[in-house]
């Protein structure tokens, strides 16, 4: 037996968490658009926030390289910003990771401010509420139940991300090499102990979050009405 | 005295509101009319959740021109919505807060108590429960606290007691009907409930077809005699400003002048006001004061004036002490009376007709 690797954990660990909240303070003004817009605009944006769930991770992958790597638009800037390149980072990680998990947090939002609707908002307005006084103490403890399916679906999405991390990370140890790609280095050099032991790891904690997650909303409903 | 201006139009697939009309707001001022005739959408402009074309202001303050937008937020108007609209997140405590927190920051020198808003709504067994667990006359008490405690300038009502079954409207009609007094505000209540109009308001603004199709004190709408033809089923009746006198054993002595009515009504302190609301068909004419008759009301009257109605009637317009009431009989009776304008007569009501229109 070896030792177990915290290495790729604590990095899968704190790679998801960043991504969260970078998902959550992006996502949330796009949702809230999405929900309660009347443009036309809507369905071209609502089709691009889910090309992440149909394209293949290598082809997500291929592209965010040719866009953050040192010739790319974004890739550029940054190496000009920090003298530093954004791919092989976990910086660069981080943006695959929101681009990655984006539809797993802008959609739970999006049907929970829709399903809470404009009712609540019109009421508040005539109660002297200005509209981000409406958002934070009417809409978002209305849709909490979807910040809840956001949170949940995007942080264990992330965890679970193979593909993309490959192509813009790499596998550079306290870096970029998150528990996936450990164990596919494990499996290649055949180490199958080791692999097991982060494999079965994120599998018992993916089903115990989910669990938890879906026992909650079971027994206590976040918003009774 | 408030002073509501009005020039907006507003244009959606199959109807048009345009309305160009100055209104004095003070007690309760009914905005009635048949269904889609678009009183909540006019409503909902004055209260900035709407937006039209055109200019409104209130009391000289510009709530929007062509190039002035007010949001809702700072029109310091309470508005009660036809479903309540609580937030069921909250505590009915919680809710009354809300409104009253930002009321006070708004307006710290002037703000309705919430003490007094859950005295005047009998609230004070609700404040801990939640507004899922109450019921639909609860929530809309608790509604129209909430709206009073923004500290309005102005309260707008949309058909707060539709979802409600009579006995529900029996008990909050009486709240209703004390706000304006009890809390300065003048409000501007929507209903397609005729009755409603007769027992609530003072003014009224009658709207068919997304125009302003009759204005007035709510005697001087109600006896309009085209009303019929403005409003489709809305069918016109006089209101009979009547005061209690007194009440015993579920029948009510009212007075109309001098004269008196007895009626079946159950709450009726004496001295209150209840404005009866009198079908013109339900009215019959004697020009003799009748004997051996079942029906008890009788009042005499002079003719005003007498109309052509549709189908062989013909609509007569009474003065009963200086109250208006309408009677509708046919061409023939009128004829064999021979009635003509300035003949006093006796009118007579049918004591069913005054119960089945009455709400308090």
């Amino acid at each position: 037996m070896t030792a177990f690797e915290l290495g790729p954990v604590a990095l899968s660990l704190k790679l998801a968490a960043v991504t969260v909240i970078v998902l959550l303070v992006l996502a949330t003004p796009l949702a809230w658009w999405l929900a309660f817009t009347r443009s036309r605009s809507r369905t071209i944006v609502e089709a691009i926030v889910a090309l992440p769930l149909v394209l293949p991770p290598t082809v997500l992958g291929f592209y965010l390289l040719v866009l953050l790597g040192p010739a790319g638009a974004i890739g550029r800037l940054w190496v000009q910003l920090t003298d530093h390149t954004l791919t092989f980072s976990f910086a660069g990680l981080v943006v695959a990771s929101v681009i990655y998990s984006f539809p797993f947090t802008v959609q739970p939002l999006q049907a929970a401010f829709e399903s809470v609707g404009r009712a609540p908002l019109e009421a508040a307005a005539t109660l002297g509420a200005a509209p981000l006084d409406a958002f934070l103490r009417v809409a978002s403890p209305l849709a909490l139940r979807g910040y809840v399916s956001a949170v949940v679906l995007s942080f264990a999405h992330t965890l679970g991300e193979f593909g993309v991390v490959l192509m813009v990370g790499g596998n550079i140890p306290d870096r970029t090499k998150v528990i996936s790609i450990a164990v596919y280095e494990h499996v290649e050099t055949l180490e199958y102990a080791q692999a097991h032991m982060l494999a079965a790891g994120l599998l018992a904690f993916s089903f115990v979050v989910l669990l938890s997650v879906y026992a909650l909303n079971r027994r206590m409903p976040l918003v009774k009405t | 005295m408030s002073t509501l201006e009005l020039d907006v139009s507003l244009e959606r697939p199959g109807f048009t509101l345009a309305v160009r009309h100055t209104q004095p707001l003070e007690g309760i001022t009914a905005l009635f009319g048949p269904s889609g005739s678009g009183k909540t959408t006019l409503l909902r402009v004055l209260a900035g959740l709407e937006r039209a074309r055109g200019r409104v202001t209130f009391d000289g303050n510009l709530w929007q021109d062509d190039r002035h937008w007010v949001p809702a937020h700072r029109r310091g108007i309470g508005y009660v919505f036809q479903d309540g609209r609580l937030f069921p997140h909250l505590t009915v405590r919680d809710n009354l807060v809300f409104a009253a927190q930002r009321a006070a920051q708004r307006a710290p020198a002037r703000t309705i108590r919430l003490d007094a808003a859950v005295a005047a709504l009998d609230l004070a067994a609700l404040l801990a429960r939640r507004p899922g667990s109450l019921s639909g006359g609860e929530q809309q008490r608790v509604a129209i606290a909430r709206a009073l405690l923004t500290t309005p300038r102005l309260l707008l009502m949309d058909e707060p007691l539709s979802s409600l079954d009579v006995g529900r409207k029996r008990e909050i009609l009486p709240l209703i009907e004390e706000l304006p007094r009890t809390f300065g505000v003048p409000v501007l209540y929507v209903t397609h409930n005729v009755d409603e109009v007769a027992r609530l308001a003072s003014r009224a603004l009658l709207l068919a077809a997304g125009r302003i199709a009759a204005h007035g004190t709510v005697t001087e709408v109600f006896e309009r005699l085209d009303l019929e033809s403005y409003t489709g089923g809305l069918e016109a009746g006089a209101v009979l400003r009547a005061r209690v006198v007194e009440q015993r054993d579920g029948l009510a002595t009212l007075a109309v002048g001098a004269q008196r009515l007895r009626v079946p009504m159950g709450d009726a302190p004496p001295g209150a006001l209840r404005p009866l609301r009198i079908h013109a068909r339900d009215v019959a004419i004697a020009t003799e004061r009748p004997r051996q008759l079942s029906i008890r009301n009788v009042l005499t009257a002079t003719i005003l004036r007498i109309d052509g109605a549709a189908s062989g009637n013909v609509d007569l317009l009474l003065d009963v002490d200086g109250e208006h009431l309408r009677s509708r009989i046919t061409r023939d009776a009128c004829d064999e009376l021979g009635l003509e304008t300035g003949q006093n007569v006796f009118a007579l009501i049918k004591s069913v007709a005054l119960e089945s229109t009455l709400l308090g």
